[in-house]
């Protein structure tokens, strides 16, 4: 490789992408060559830096200058002041929105100082697309130390000695998996990469596999090594197309290099990926249902046991591990279990990666040792509420975990705090809200997804769901009663104990919680019939404070259901059963005439 | 492409590599380096920064000098073009001027690696931007 002086990293993850990052990194290559610095600075397209919030990002290293919202226009000046002369583009830096002053550097932003990137280390660091990048971190180096070093026993011994717990949801440590794997006799098994990923606002697996699918790779050949398995399936979703793009260049690159297919770095292992795809059904994030649909059949899980790691796919033994966990496998041989076992909490080791998403000011993607609060992440490296309102819970889990809340924030964050909260750790989807946000709604939005998510085969979650669902209608509709509160409450309980899979399992979960926690909230709704956070439209009740009324005769024109009446110069009324609450008298009234309740 | 064949393939072809890396793995660390700044406005640039950058940059990448060189701006002493400014973990940065190859060299010997102070040393009596509380 040339040695430069100076690397411009450009987020070429989905979400910088989406606001011209590729045009950016046209621009900055053609502007070099404009000003004859070819030999001086090099621009590399990077997986995700995770502040998708102020995307597209343009780090500059070696002082890792950090711009943020850069536009295509803008590169002639990084060039000319940056590159040239050494003089920061000021208006481009990151703006600290407390402060209110310009962030230099990276290392000084509040956002990365509390993380600890394990899982992400290469993301947003080497080029996705050249294997070179990521042989020159170290890669690959771990499946040759074990190929050369380990026997299979003693790989999974490391594994379990590290405690990672799978990161997809569930939390099941991942040697164990591994080891049960390795012991069912067969001529053939598979290694799994679930990267099903379905959480609303979880993006973890996607910009993993676009930052750095080698360390996939790499982890699948040493689970495929330990588990003696000689195939490897990711099951990927269509709608993720620039990560199967840079998994289909990385496995050709690594077949080319011969770190896939026989006899790999000279011993007698041999090992290979292929890919499937999902149609993007939630379901099949749960493995049973996984597998059936990459055998071709309905994506509907089934009962267990028999584990997949008994009967899998075909038939054979197969080991099913997220994304993100095997993401961390590679660190963990390379730096060895203690220091991994060293992170974290007792029963949690090592980091997650959350999804940070919702009213909070630096939406993205961040990794951090388990054992970091609630109020850290969020108001440390988020940044706070934003708009400076008040925090109302967090959703962690996404629709299978719960809502937590202030009094929460405090707890360390790992596997057993979260579900002894009544959340889960989930895939890390993490969605904050504020006192806007009504928990009604939000338990009523979990559930429509999972109404439509549910694949119907079993009766609770398929019926059970729908029910769950209408009730919270009800009570959004302000038609609901203290006795719909008792029922739902029994009905979530029943979903749980009787539904064949996680979805249905857990599906409940939203509802459960926020009953628990925002009681007074379900109450208000069904006696005084208000909605506290003004979220409910069919509680709001609009009506004209005839002081202020000046007649002028705005609201009437602007009722689409002629619910106003009045004479002109006169004060007018809103008839209260003719009013749709659709809020267009108040957001044309002039003198602030129009009352909400 | 070659095919790698064994573990010591590997890491021969890390080693090769890891080169081409290198100023991406030390500006993840950048308290624990020295960093050299090399005032890079027109100025320095006419006087023969680019030249002085270069040179540091090869020495430090040959001699493997745990030491990153970065780009800054006028720094206000004209007549004193080329400048550095040297900042030693825990040290007060120092600022060199009328830097030439070998000074440059030199102050990659002896202070960097030594301790030695050279001369050509412009006295501080400056708070920069970042500095001021």
């Amino acid at each position: 490789m040339a040695q430069y002086k100076m690397h411009l990293l450009v987020c070429a993850g989905t979400g910088c992408r989406a606001s011209q990052s590729d045009e950016i990194i046209v621009n900055l290559k053609e502007e070099i060559k404009k000003q004859g610095l070819e030999s001086d600075a090099q621009v590399v397209a990077t997986g995700c830096f995770g502040f998708c919030e102020k995307g597209p990002i343009v780090k500059i290293l070696p002082d890792n200058t950090f711009y943020t919202q850069v536009k295509p226009e803008d590169c002639a000046e990084i060039i000319s002041e940056h590159v040239l002369k050494g003089r920061r583009v000021n208006r481009l830096l990151y703006e600290d929105p407390e402060t209110l002053k310009h962030i230099e550097d990276s290392k000084h932003m509040g956002f990365y100082q509390k993380q600890l990137r394990i899982s992400l280390r290469n993301c947003g660091f080497i080029d996705p697309e050249n294997i070179d990048e990521y042989i020159a971190r170290d890669g690959y180096a771990a499946i040759g130390k074990i190929l050369t070093e380990m026997t299979q026993s003693e790989a999974i011994d490391e594994i379990k000695k590290s405690g990672l717990r799978g990161r997809g949801g569930g939390g099941f440590p991942t040697g164990l998996k591994w080891e049960i794997a390795s012991k069912n006799k067969a001529d053939q098994k598979y290694v799994v990469c679930n990267a099903d990923e379905g959480d609303p606002g979880a993006f973890m697996d996607r910009s993993i596999l676009e930052g750095d699918p080698h360390s996939i790779i790499e982890a699948m050949a040493i689970c495929g090594y330990c588990i003696g398995a000689s195939k490897g399936l990711v099951y990927i979703r269509a709608e993720y197309p620039l990560a199967i793009k840079r998994l289909q260049i990385a496995i050709e690159q690594a077949r080319e290099y011969g770190l896939l297919g026989e006899a790999i770095l000279g011993t007698d292992f041999a090992f290979d990926i292929e890919l499937k795809f999902g149609a993007g059904a939630f379901v099949c994030g749960e493995e049973t249902a996984l597998i059936h649909s990459m055998e071709g059949h309905r994506g509907e899980p089934t009962v267990k046991p028999p584990f997949p790691a008994e009967k899998g796919y075909l038939g054979k033994p197969t080991n099913v591990n997220n994304v993100e966990t095997f993401a961390s496998v590679p660190a963990i041989f390379l730096k060895g279990a203690s220091w991994f076992a060293s992170i974290g909490t007792e029963k949690s080791k090592g980091t997650k990666v959350f999804a940070l998403a919702g009213k909070i000011n630096n939406v993205g993607l961040i990794e951090v040792p388990m054992g970091i609060t609630l109020r850290e992440v969020i108001f440390e490296i988020g940044g706070g509420i934003k708009n400076g309102k008040k925090f109302k819970a967090v959703q962690t889990g996404g629709p299978s975990g719960g809502c937590l809340t202030e009094k929460h924030l405090d707890t360390p964050i790992d596997f057993d705090n979260l579900l002894a909260a009544g959340s889960m750790m989930g895939s890390g989807g993490m969605i904050v809200m504020d006192e806007d946000d009504c928990m009604v709604s939000v338990a009523k939005f979990y559930l429509e997804f999972t109404v439509e998510e549910s694949c119907g085969k079993c009766a609770p979650c398929r019926i059970g769901n729908k029910r769950l669902h209408e009730i919270l209608e009800k009570i959004c509709a302000g038609k609901g009663t203290e006795d719909d509160l008792t029922y739902l409450g029994n009905l979530s309980l029943v979903i749980k104990d009787t539904s064949l899979c996680g979805l249905g399992q857990t599906s409940p979960n939203p509802v459960l919680s926020t009953l628990e926690h925002f009681h007074d909230e379900y109450l208000s709704h069904v006696r005084e019939r208000v909605c506290v956070a003004g979220m409910c439209k069919a509680l709001k009740l609009y009506t004209i404070i005839s002081d202020k009324c000046t007649g002028c005769t705005a609201c009437i024109r602007a009722c689409p259901v002629n619910a106003i009446t009045g004479e002109k110069r006169q004060p007018h009324v809103i008839d209260v059963d003719k009013c749709i609450r659709c809020g267009a008298c108040y957001d044309k009234c002039k003198f602030t005439a129009i009352h909400v309740q | 492409m070659n095919k790698i064949k064994s573990l010591d393939d590997l890491r021969k072809m890390k080693q090769s590599l890891e080169h081409g890396m290198n100023i991406r793995e030390k500006s993840n660390s950048p308290e624990s380096l020295v960093q050299i700044r090399v005032a890079m406005a027109t100025c320095g640039i006419a006087a023969g920064a680019r030249t002085i950058m270069n040179t540091l940059i090869e020495k430090i990448e040959k001699e493997k000098i745990p030491a990153v060189v970065t780009q800054g701006g006028c720094m206000g002493y004209c007549y004193a073009e080329p400048t550095l400014e040297v900042r030693v973990p825990g040290k007060d940065p120092v600022v060199f001027g009328n830097v030439d190859t070998q000074v440059a060299i030199d102050i990659l010997d002896k202070y960097v690696l030594n301790g030695e102070l050279l001369d050509g040393i412009i006295p501080t009596n400056y708070l920069t931007i970042n500095e001021q509380k």
